[in-house]
């Protein structure tokens, strides 16, 4: 069950300074896993200068890009362009507060976990079309307004893929979710909602095949053209920390979260987690980008039909059992 | 509607063999030559530039210095001096070519009456001065010797200029 409401200052505390070293450690630690995975299936090596086998090419590449100017754009509307970094990173750092990590390692466990997570995950909407509009740039206007009706549309059947298992669980809790597959994983039972669970989450983080907003070959950058420096690391940061909120969710929700035998809780989850992400890396150098129609297509035509179909399913059998 | 559930099914079986495609590709050793740190071995055909071949019987060179390669090549950029060692044989005491305007076009190699002269595999020929492309084959020679583990001919001394009639053919140590 859900913990009760009282709040303690130090547990809080420390929840703090984990998220922000896990945030930090974790998103050095994809960027060099994503250089290298795509130069294996390559067949090249990859970043091999800084440190062993270019383990600290990450903080190289961070601290180059701190020690960039920080350019506005002319006639760019001034706070908005300010703020949208910002926002874009400020929700993925708060779905942090009801992941599990391990038995008792979850920050808070709220009794509307899913939501909460659900909810986030569209405020990063709401940042990337700031962030467009506000470069003054037309390009970026595009990769803005693309991003937003691809991520609006592959919302529908996160959610209702994430209800089928909810059903069969019965309480929004992130906890209770990861308690309920004692016996056997969810993706055991569930196989087609996992994959549409991944095609949608790796929609929504604007990866590829998906990452039409950022088409670094056809929009420059896209919706962040228009930032440097700083700025430019906070989005790239989020998009990485969103990668793990969405893989994540997966382990929780299909894989089983922190459960399996001899090894402690949170090592399985972190197995877990990064494995999921390879996945999503695979995906990355495997497909190429979908055109905006195929995309949209693809949302409202294939992917809302089989996840309503497999929620009317799950509904049948939960109540014949 | 069965065409809708086909083309989903051939759809993802198609994109599954892509991914096997890649995941096949992600556990084959890597086939770049990390270049600063791991040497190029080039093919027996490579032209570098050219270098005197190292013959396996005498353990020297064949050079004769009969010049034939310096009056062959069409830009003019081999130099060779040779000297006297007896009434019959002439060896080379100075060969100097001038890489930068070499063409590669061999006619020096296929006109050499003793096959002496070969392609070598150097490929480090960068420089940052004109004189950075002027190779001295004889010295050069002495170094190829030295990786072979053959010992070194020595290189024979200019010999004085001559006067009429008086060219005293200098002894020198041609072992």
């Amino acid at each position: 069950m859900a913990q009760p409401a009282e709040v303690s200052l130090f547990g809080m505390i420390v929840g703090l300074f984990g998220v922000i070293g896990l945030v930090t450690v974790n998103a050095l630690f994809l960027i060099w896993m994503e250089r290298k995975v795509s130069a294996h299936m390559q067949l090249r090596p990859g970043p091999m200068e800084v440190g062993w086998h270019g383990s600290i090419q990450t903080i190289a590449d961070a601290l180059k890009l701190i020690g960039k100017e920080l350019i506005t754009p002319k006639d760019a509307d001034r706070w908005v362009y300010l703020l949208a970094p910002i926002v874009v990173f400020l929700p993925v750092l708060l779905s942090f507060l009801v992941i599990p990590f391990s038995q008792d390692m979850v920050i808070r466990d709220m009794n509307v976990g899913v939501l909460l997570i659900l909810a986030f995950a569209a405020l990063t909407v709401l940042s990337i079309l700031m962030a467009g509009w506000a470069s003054n740039n037309k390009y970026s206007v595009f990769g803005a307004i693309r991003s937003v009706a691809q991520n609006v549309a592959y919302e529908i059947p996160l959610l209702i893929t994430l209800m089928s298992i909810i059903i069969m669980v019965g309480s929004l809790s992130l906890v209770d979710v990861v308690n309920a597959q004692s016996r056997y994983w969810f993706i055991l039972i569930q196989p087609l909602a996992f994959i549409l669970y991944i095609t949608c989450a790796t929609a929504e983080t604007n990866r590829a095949p998906f990452d039409l907003p950022e088409a670094e070959s056809e929009l420059v950058a896209g919706f962040h053209t228009e930032y440097t420096g700083m700025r430019f690391a906070l989005f790239f940061l989020a998009e990485y920390t969103n990668m793990f909120i969405v893989a994540a969710i997966a382990t929780v929700f299909f894989l089983g979260g922190w459960r399996g035998p001899f090894l402690p809780g949170f090592a399985w989850f972190f197995i877990k987690v990064y494995a999921i992400i390879f996945l999503i890396m695979w995906f990355r150098w495997t497909f190429p980008r979908v055109r905006f129609d195929q995309l949209i297509n693809f949302a409202w035509k294939i992917l809302i039909p089989l996840a309503f179909a497999n929620l009317i399913i799950t509904a049948f059998i939960m109540k014949l059992l | 509607m069965v065409s809708y559930f086909k083309d989903i099914f051939v759809g993802f079986y198609s994109l599954l063999a892509g991914m096997g495609v890649t995941i096949r590709h992600f556990v084959r050793p890597i086939v770049t030559t990390q270049y600063p740190r791991e040497k190029i071995i080039m093919t027996p055909r490579y032209r570098g530039h050219t270098q005197l071949l190292l013959d396996e019987e005498t353990q020297t060179h064949r050079c004769i210095a009969c010049e034939l390669c310096a009056r062959t090549c069409p830009s003019q950029l081999i130099t060779v001096k040779g000297v006297k060692l007896d009434k019959k044989k002439k060896v080379p005491w100075y060969y100097v070519i001038e890489y930068q305007y070499c063409s590669l076009c061999g006619l020096c190699i296929d006109v050499c009456p003793t096959d002496a002269l070969e392609w070598s595999d150097e490929y480090r020929l960068a420089g940052y001065t004109r004189e950075d492309s002027v190779f001295d084959l004889m010295t050069r020679f002495q170094r190829q010797q030295q990786m072979a583990g053959v010992p070194m001919t020595p290189i024979p001394e200019e010999p004085p200029a001559e006067t009429e009639g008086e060219a005293e053919p200098k002894e020198e140590g041609k072992e």
